[in-house]
């Protein structure tokens, strides 16, 4: 399609693409972590794989916020919409979600729970002010990039007054699971996979800036490059992250310099801060149990706090035990490794994380890139 | 049929009950709406049925739905796409569509005017494509029981003799044409739903082909294998649905498949791809290659095809992948969607 897009020129990319080839030493392995579903999704849709020499690898982090969220998590809102006084707001990317058992939001919805898909959290607010005798709770979700329009949502019903609206907070944050990824209990089990560097999430960064990726930078010595989501943007931080494996530096770099600063955005932290405060541990699916990665409701907002409000419990589920999630996640595994894969798990019928938003590993996979499995079978 | 005692109060009226119950006042608004604005003389009969002649050939029939939100869109409403979406489905048999039936579900509640002008843009866009509706139903229902109004339509062609188009006809080395630019319909349509509306100027495609088929033909002869119009589901479910019923791939290449800059943005913002965008006015043909040349020249010749393009050719493949060169220069797949396509968040 004839993007007229300076981000997208086909000349440029081979360019770069060429760059990438003569500056990668052959005896070596490159091996980089994309955090973010994001770029994910950008590498499977240009087909970048293809344009990049044989021993540089990509490897698909975490970085989705739909799927990362535990099933029980999803269990959770789904008992909550089947309250007749709530009408439960989210986003549509989470309506196909598996809860446990193969419930899924969508499920809940044609069985007479009012649900309702909305495209920003002012819906949510709206469809309060509207349903005055109904509680309408927003299921938050995301990373650092969706947590200050919560927290102004959250603002403003407090301004409007609205006595029957409240959120449903699973906001997660970037830099506890790259750490996780780095360092967790569970390497021991499933292997550790060699991480040269990280593309970090740009959209992320225009909130949190650059800062806190100096920590693994330096404790970890991991160069981090953070990138913007077009594909020329993908290809120019891979270039920084093979100059800097070269010359062995391992430093925080900003690729996204158009939008990105080393603070970040002051405000929208402010605001963050003032609303929420850091639950000691959060699941993640496929990570499990993250230290200090999730977000609640200070105290003083505790009306606001769907958890609190209707004495929500919270509900544990383990995934499908043959589910490679937690190894795919790290880099260790690649989708084609889980059995699953492919049969059980496709899209439409998700079995764990990485299959749930195109964004993930395995949808991704599935979805842009599987002919290379038959070539690469074909050729060997 | 003059003799009912009051006419519709279009500007202000709506429908009621009693416009379903078989009494007077649905014999008034179907001769005081729908057979004004269909107007031919079948209809005129006032018949249960109609009886019409049949040419050589063999018939072609089919029948389709519409449900779409809103049901008035920039370049189109309900009506006219029910006229357009059947009138479609037979033009891609390469037949000759000919007669079409309309049936409604009105909601109570839903006003005259509206009413009268989706069966005015019925009736134009009937007589515009050369077909008659010349049988139909009204039924009404109860206040929250329909979205507003849903209309069924069937419709009936001929084939001329000795062509046969099919899905599985589809042949390695075949060329895949499409007649213009992807996904105008559905961003058209989304632009417009509640809690959504961004500005573009995206109008929908809706439009009907026959008559671009006709010139196809006339260029290409046999050598056309099959046509289709993508819609729900864009282009990829289409070619998903030939490379499986004709045991083949597709090899597409990006660059070649036109998207309106308003429709690529559009899609971008929202997450969504263009392939799997609906349209309602496009084709896509597999054509034997010696003939592409000669049917993407006609299909350029009409106003309907003026973006027509070559986008890609038919392979070899037992996994019936449709693949494609991305412009970027990598590959990738362009698969079915997924369930819904839905606006992702992040
Ligand atoms: S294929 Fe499915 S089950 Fe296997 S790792 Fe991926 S998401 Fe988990």
């Amino acid at each position: 399609m004839k993007y007229a897009d300076e981000y997208r020129d086909k000349e440029i990319a081979l360019g770069l693409a060429k760059t990438i080839r003569a500056e990668t030493h052959l005896e070596r392995p490159y091996r980089f972590m994309e955090f973010c579903g994001g770029h994910t999704h950008a590498i499977s849709r240009y087909g970048l794989e293809d344009m990049l020499p044989n021993n540089l690898r990509m490897i698909h982090g975490p970085g989705c916020p739909v799927c990362v969220l535990p099933a029980g998590r999803i269990d959770m809102a789904i008992r909550l919409a089947e309250r007749s006084e709530i009408i439960l707001c989210v986003y549509g990317d989470l309506m196909r979600v598996p809860g446990s058992q193969g419930a899924s939001l969508l499920k809940a919805k044609a069985r007479g729970a009012d649900i309702r898909m909305v495209y920003s959290t002012i819906d949510a607010i709206r469809i309060a002010e509207e349903n005055p005798e109904r509680e309408v709770v927003f299921f938050a979700i995301g990373f650092e990039t969706t947590t200050p329009p919560t927290a102004v949502m959250i603002r403003l019903a407090e301004k409007k007054r609205l006595s029957n609206f409240s959120v449903f907070c699973n906001h997660v944050l970037t830099p506890p699971a790259m750490q996780n990824i780095l360092e967790s209990p569970d390497i021991r089990s499933i292997g550790r996979v060699e991480i040269d560097g990280f593309v970090g999430p740009a959209h992320v960064s225009t909130i949190i800036g650059t800062a806190p990726y100096e920590f693994f930078a330096e404790e970890f010595g991991k160069p981090v490059v953070i990138s913007g989501f077009e594909p020329l943007d993908m290809m120019q931080a891979i270039l920084m992250l093979v100059r800097q494996v070269n010359e062995n530096r391992h430093e925080v770099e900003n690729q996204y310099s158009r939008a990105v600063t080393r603070d970040g955005n002051l405000r929208a932290k402010e605001e963050v801060s003032d609303i929420f405060e850091l639950r000691d541990q959060f699941e993640w699916r496929g990570l499990g149990q993250v230290p200090y990665s999730g977000l609640k409701l200070k105290r003083a907002y505790a009306k606001y706090d769907a958890e609190v409000r209707f004495g929500m419990n919270e509900l544990r589920v383990d995934d499908n035990p043959a589910c490679e999630c937690g190894a795919i996640l790290r880099g260790v595994k690649k989708p084609v490794d889980c059995k699953l894969f492919g049969t059980v798990c496709t899209p439409e019928t998700p079995m764990g994380s990485c299959m749930v938003s195109s964004e993930g590993a395995c949808a991704a996979h599935w979805t842009y890139g599987r002919f290379r499995d038959h070539q690469q079978r074909r050729a060997s | 049929m003059k003799a009912y005692q009051r006419k519709l109060d279009i500007r202000n009226g709506c429908v009621d009950l009693s416009h379903g119950s078989g009494g007077r006042a649905m014999a008034q608004l179907i001769s005081g709406l729908f057979h004004e604005a269909f107007g031919n003389e079948w209809l005129a009969r006032g018949n249960d049925q109609s009886a019409f002649d049949v040419g050589a050939g063999r018939m072609v029939m089919t029948t389709d739905g519409y449900v779409v939100s809103p049901l008035f869109f920039p370049g189109g409403n309900i009506g006219s796409l029910a006229v357009h979406g059947t009138v479609n489905d037979i033009a891609m048999a390469g037949a000759k569509p000919l007669y079409l039936s309309a049936s409604f579900i009105i909601e109570e509640g839903f006003r005259f005017a509206d009413l009268k002008t989706i069966a005015e843009s019925m009736g134009e866009a009937a007589r515009s494509a050369g077909v008659h509706i010349i049988t139909g139903d009204t039924k009404v229902v109860e206040r929250g029981k329909a979205d507003g109004l849903f209309i069924s339509t069937a419709g009936v062609g001929v084939v001329p003799d000795g062509f046969d188009l099919s899905a599985e006809n589809a042949r390695v080395g075949d060329r895949v044409l499409i007649s213009g630019t992807l996904g105008d319909h559905g961003v058209a349509i989304m632009s417009k739903r509640q809690n959504l509306a961004f500005e573009t100027e995206i109008v929908s495609d809706s439009a009907a082909l026959n008559d671009l088929v006709a010139k196809m033909v006339v260029a290409g002869g046999r050598g056309i294998r099959l046509m289709r119009d993508p819609t729900r589901g864009g282009l990829a479910a289409t070619l998903n649905e030939i490379a499986l019923q004709s045991d083949v791939g597709f090899h597409l290449q990006e660059e070649a498949i036109p998207v309106k800059p308003g429709v690529a943005a559009a899609c971008e913002l929202l997450g969504l791809d263009p392939l799997h965008v609906a349209n309602e006015g496009k084709l896509v043909a597999i054509v034997a290659p010696e003939v592409a040349g000669a049917v993407l020249a006609a299909m350029r010749g009409h106003p309907l095809g003026r973006d027509a393009a070559d986008i890609g050719e038919a392979v070899a493949d037992d996994h019936h992948f449709v693949q494609m060169a991305t412009s970027f220069g990598g590959g990738r797949i362009v698969d079915w969607l997924s369930g819904e396509q839905l606006p992702r968040i992040c």
